[in-house]
């Protein structure tokens, strides 16, 4: 909502002249204040002149003059385009140096051929309205009505400051003229004269309502519960908007049309109330309000047909539809350029039906959007008044007296407001005076005993005050959220954070601490997504939960694994010249809920009973959270230390298990062949028997797809089951101080056992003194037999209660080797 | 004189000459020590317990009582003299070291350690658990839900009513059937409500999470951001205790000269309702004056919008059951994107969702 301070001004006198002031009050009552723009301040050296003489200049594409003007006291000559002025009229002359508005500055200058000492400016040039059809001419003939010379800013009173606000939906009535200045006046303890109280100003049709205007019928109460009409005749076609109401409207950022238009619009600005006027020789039988019946269609103002919904409210008559009630206009009924007499419709709609019909249409306008957010019902008499005063002046137009006016409204309810309220949810106490002021301010009138609640009548203008809380922001929101006090309330002791948060954080430190970056990827993917990652059609990690108006065409599903945002991240961070990008994130996947969940929709405002509860529950999406890596490029770099090391599937099997043991959880390692991954390169991880991810080497085939360096790595484990398999309380280390017994024992084992099973063999078989068992080194090559590799492992020996003889310690060894030939096959190597 | 029971076995070891020969010889080789390790072999050798001296004093237990003294004395003067000549060579030769040797081991310690590119962690990641401290250590705890979620939850339970335009598709982003009720939440507000339907009241919880709204990506929207929500119900709570609340937040957040300012706004779930601005933290203000230079931070508003907030309305207590009569409640909720693109001045929302390492490297530290 734009509003120029000059119209505020209008209805209520304020001291103050400092706009930024008045934006600021209006701003801490709700009211917030966007921009504050100052007008004309940036035209300078405009003037009034009278043209002296016009010569035609022949020669050119189009008519050029040749002007000679006069400011009072020179003479100036100036080339003009246009040819919609004569000798004796006044003009905008724009006298070097000037200045226009955006800065344009105006100097003397050759044009077709002559010096041409400035210019004569349209309308559009001084930010006057939208017309550049020919210059502006102030005064007709040879009597000049302004003084020459004269600063065209200063009589044109171009000077002015237009507030730009941002209203909030629930202040339907902050959409006029009328409305901020009740605002401005409550803010200031000015007063305030209600531009919808006709009553002071002279003249106008005061308007007979025994005698009926036109026909008009509310079929649908619901839709519409008050239509009033009035009858305009003998409006002058030729009339147009004077300069100061096309001023107006331009400041209030709406475009000069027509005079009807524009009176239409003004009192709209002015008080909020969407007028609409037909055409009344386009008229065919009484108007008609109602819903549209399947089947019907309109031509609306903007030249589109539309196929109406039997929820779309009507103007209709003998003819049809004619016009989107409250929307926009029908075009069979449209005024034009010969237009006489005129039906002005100035009715209340339903705001949910509004609102329904213009987003339907994609039709949003100025009427819908303050229908929308609820418009005063008891305005609709006095804006056909104030329409119909403006034609009458500006159009010689004649009213007819007669009004029809369906008023079909209920009651207003009224509201029991406890005066302590206010003061108890602020927190600041308000004596209820100040209360029962509050709310007079706003409008309300305040019925009750002293002592008793108070009965409140909210004003016809503020739908939107329902329950007791709203007159409590009424109440807060003028005393002033600034004189608020700040008191910090004291929660209940609490517990903290929940050991699964606590875990979480845990596995973020040590993937990051482990030299992983994290990233936060889009969860949004194509379909095509599962055949990148080579997924079969029965993978449950295909993408399932779709939405039905995706951002973006290309990608309608929820992310069903972490891996394709983090792979597009890894190539983009690799395309960005980062070749040895390690990235991690953390995240919820998304899988469809089970086939036949039906979600329920309960009531709001009441609790609703435990199962329904757990049936909203069961019909939501699984979302489990899981954990993922994707590497490429060097793990560590070559520099002057030496050579480097890329990245490998075994880094992606490391940061799987650095995100298990930070939970004091072990993972159990195995081969797999599972996609996305590489099937000889591919790690199954598990927690006591149940797969809990995996992690290796990308499948080529993926990384290609995902237009990534080689051999990329990748890992992706779900959090919930190592979350919870990670020990609750962990049993401390025996600290032995014994010495300990180390030993090393290499091993020649079948190439096709993994080195987890020998690993474990051993273990089982050194017993509960093996302190730590290590591979540190890998051999194949003569002298081991081929189809065989050589495993050296360091066992450390420890006691908790004595140091261990040699005798003690070969016999562990023994053990273990004699454990791990029988199962694995394996020979010592000696 | 010799004595009754001198034993006439000569000790040559212990004669006077002897050891003054010993200890001149220790002297000497101290002193022709080079290096700490030589000093250390002459050690050894003169003060060792193969050392003359030391051989000498074994043979003390051999001497008649008076000569037996006179010879202790002796040896202890030699071994006196012996030790102090090491300890002089050895405090020479260590300054010796620390002056020239070790500056013979010099390297370029600023010589660039990059060998393992590093880690870190996301800026919001860190916010949302900054948050959450402050909270926690106030008694809140962390509350979360899903982000696909009931409609019922998102919108409904919210005072949020069915012909609402945020309902609209160009806002919410619904799961496909649109007749499912399944919605990305637009707010973490429906956590507003989990929490009461679980918790019951009092209840005093933060949530930080995801939502999504159906915003095409540009410099400063994302159909994916984060947001901060606080709801705090129990018995006589305030909008003063939400100002209080909000401004510890903020001087938790911003510092302690950080302000803010409450102004009425509107949202269906809140009531009265207040939209929390800061004070610029740049220009305080000043870029609002005419003719000042404009502020990049604030857009050269003065303030900067922080998140919207005010006291729990009726209807979602009532939704979860709690009666309004007898319990009150504040919540808020702000874009944590908002909240850290100011502070480090950032001026592309894309920089904090493409997964660059360069913001995360730069910005995931506890500054």
């Amino acid at each position: 909502m734009r509003v120029p301070m000059s119209w505020l001004h209008d209805y209520v006198d304020l001291q103050t002249t400092d706009p930024r002031q008045v934006a600021g009050r209006l701003t801490e009552a709700g009211l917030k204040v966007e921009r504050v723009e100052e007008t004309g301040a940036d035209i300078s050296g405009v003037v009034v002149a009278q043209v002296l003489a016009v010569e035609e200049l022949s020669g050119f594409k189009k008519p050029i003059r040749w002007v000679t003007l006069t400011d009072g006291s020179s003479e100036h000559q100036v080339i003009c385009g246009a040819t919609n002025f004569d000798v004796g009229d006044t003009v905008a002359y724009a006298r070097p140096p000037a200045v226009l508005p955006g800065g344009f500055r105006v100097d003397k200058r050759p044009a077709y051929g002559h010096d041409s000492d400035g210019m004569i400016c349209s309308a559009r040039e001084l930010a006057l309205g939208d017309d550049h059809t020919g210059i502006l001419v102030l005064g007709k003939g040879d009597q000049p009505d302004l003084p020459l010379g004269a600063d065209v800013v200063e009589v044109l009173g171009l000077r002015d400051t237009v507030l730009e606000l941002s209203i909030n939906p629930d202040r339907g009535y902050a959409l006029s003229v009328r409305g901020i200045a009740r605002e401005l006046a409550t803010a200031y303890g000015a007063p305030f004269r209600d531009p919808a109280d006709l009553g002071d100003r002279a003249g106008g049709p005061a308007g007979d309502a025994t005698a009926a205007a036109y026909d008009v019928r509310i079929d649908d109460r619901d839709g519409c519960d008050r239509y009033v009409a009035r009858l305009v005749t003998d409006l002058d076609p030729d009339a147009s908007s004077p300069r100061w109401l096309q001023r107006r409207l331009t400041l209030a950022g709406m475009r000069p049309i027509s005079l009807a238009v524009d009176v239409t619009n003004h009192v709209m600005l002015e008080l909020g109330q969407p007028l609409h006027a037909f055409d009344r020789a386009k008229l065919t039988g009484p108007i008609v309000v109602r819903r549209a019946v399947a089947g019907e269609h309109l031509r609306t103002l903007d030249d589109v047909d539309r196929a109406l919904d039997p929820t779309d409210l009507l103007i209709c008559d003998d003819s049809g539809p004619i016009a989107l009630a409250g929307v926009m206009g029908g075009a069979a009924t449209e005024i034009g350029a010969a237009t006489t007499d005129v039906v002005l419709e100035s009715a209340h709609f339903d705001p949910v039906s509004i609102a329904y019909t213009a987003r339907r249409h994609r039709l949003g306008s100025e009427a819908s959007r303050r229908f929308e957010r609820g418009v005063d019902d008891a305005l609709q008499p006095a804006a056909a008044a104030a329409a119909g005063r403006l034609l009458e002046q500006l159009g010689r137009a004649t009213v007819a007296a007669a009004i029809t006016d369906v008023d079909l409204r209920r009651p207003r309810p009224v509201i029991t407001l406890d005066p302590s309220l206010p003061g108890r949810l602020a927190g600041v106490p308000y004596a209820e005076a100040t209360v029962r002021a509050r709310l007079h301010d706003v409008g309300c009138a305040v019925d009750s005993e002293p002592g008793d609640p108070l009965q409140v009548t909210p004003p016809s203008w503020r739908p939107d005050l329902r329950v007791p809380v709203d007159l409590v922001e009424e109440v807060v929101r003028l005393e002033g959220y600034a004189r608020l006090p700040s008191t910090v309330p004291a929660a209940p002791a609490g517990r903290g954070l929940t050991r699964q948060q606590r875990q979480r954080r845990q596995v973020g430190r040590a993937l990051s601490a482990a030299g992983f970056v994290e990233v936060l990827a889009y969860p949004f993917v194509a379909g095509s997504t599962a055949e990148a990652l080579m997924l079969d059609p029965a993978d449950p990690r295909r993408p399932s939960v779709r939405l039905a108006n995706p951002v973006s065409a290309e990608e309608p599903f929820l992310r069903s694994t972490l891996l394709p945002g983090l792979l597009v991240a890894l190539g983009r961070n690799v395309g960005r010249g980062f070749a040895d990008t390690a990235l991690f994130e953390t995240g919820s996947v998304f899988r469809a809920a089970p086939p036949g969940a039906v979600m329920p929709h309960p009531p709001a405002g009441r609790r609703p009973a435990d199962g329904v509860l757990a049936a909203m529950e069961a019909a939501l999406p699984a979302q489990p959270l899981h954990v993922a890596v994707a590497l490429a490029g060097h793990w560590e770099r070559p520099g002057w230390w030496g050579p480097g090391r890329l990245a490998g599937w075994a880094d992606a099997v490391e940061a799987a298990r650095t995100s298990a043991g930070a939970l004091g959880v072990a993972l159990e390692v195995a081969a797999a062949e599972q996609s996305p991954w590489h099937p000889g390169r591919c790690a199954r991880l598990s927690v006591a028997g149940t797969i809990v991810g995996h992690a290796g080497e990308l499948h080529p085939r993926v990384v290609e797809a995902f237009d990534l360096p080689a051999r990329s790595c990748a890992m992706e484990l779900e959090l919930a089951p190592l979350l919870a398999a990670a020990p609750e309380i962990v049993p401390a280390p025996i600290v032995s101080a014994y010495p300990p017994a180390t030993l090393d024992v290499a091993l020649v084992v079948p190439i096709e056992v993994p080195a987890a099973t020998v690993e474990t063999a051993l273990r089982d078989g050194a017993g509960p003194l093996l302190e730590s068992l290590r591979l540190f080194d890998l051999y194949t090559g003569d002298p081991v037999p081929s189809g065989h590799r050589s495993l050296a492992y360091n066992l450390r020996l420890r006691a908790p209660d004595r140091t261990l003889t040699a005798d003690e310690a070969i016999a562990i060894r023994d053990s273990a080797v004699a454990a791990a030939a029988s199962r694995c096959g394996a020979v010592l190597r000696t | 004189m010799p004595t009754p029971d001198y034993d006439p076995k000569e000790v040559a070891a212990l004669q006077a000459d002897q050891l003054a020969s010993a200890v001149s010889a220790g002297r000497a080789a101290f002193a022709a020590a080079p290096d700490l390790e030589a000093l250390a072999h002459e050690h050894t050798r003169h003060l060792g317990p193969r050392s003359p001296v030391a051989l000498g004093r074994r043979e003390l237990g051999a001497l008649p009582p008076q000569a037996r003294a006179d010879a202790g004395r002796r040896v202890n003067d030699a071994l006196t003299a012996l030790q102090s000549a090491y300890d002089e060579r050895r405090v020479e030769l260590e300054r010796d070291r620390d002056a020239h040797v070790l500056r013979d081991e010099t390297v370029d310690v600023t010589l660039p350690w990059d060998r393992r590119p590093p880690g870190a962690r996301h800026p919001l990641t860190l916010v949302q658990e900054r948050v959450a401290d402050i909270f926690v250590a106030m008694g809140w705890e962390v509350a979360e839900g899903p982000e696909a979620e009931a409609e019922w939850l998102n919108f409904d339970a919210l005072n949020i009513p069915p012909h609402h335009p945020t309902r609209e598709e160009q806002d919410t982003l619904w799961i496909d059937p649109p007749t499912a009720g399944l919605c990305m939440r637009t707010h973490t507000s429906p956590v507003q409500l989990r929490a009461l339907l679980e918790r019951g009241a009092p209840c005093y919880v933060v949530v930080p999470g995801r939502v999504y709204r159906n915003d095409p990506l540009d410099a400063t929207h994302s159909p994916v951001f984060h947001q901060l929500e606080g709801i705090a119900v129990d018995e006589g709570l305030t909008m003063g205790d939400l100002r209080g609340t909000l401004d510890l937040l903020a001087t938790a957040m911003f510092g302690p000269d950080v302000r803010t300012r409450l102004r009425p706004d509107h949202f269906p779930f809140t009531e009265p309702s207040a939209e929390v601005d800061l004070l610029c933290w740049v220009c305080h203000g000043t870029s609002t004056d005419p003719g000042a230079p404009a502020c990049r931070t604030c857009g050269s508003e003065g303030w900067i919008e922080w998140g919207g907030c005010g006291m729990v309305h009726p209807v979602v207590l009532m939704s979860a059951g709690l009666d309004p009569d007898h319990f009150s409640g504040f919540a808020f909720g702000m874009g944590l994107e908002r909240t850290l693109m100011p502070l480090h001045d950032m001026a592309d929302i894309r920089d904090l969702v493409e997964g660059d390492v360069r913001v995360s490297l730069t910005l995931g530290v506890e500054g």
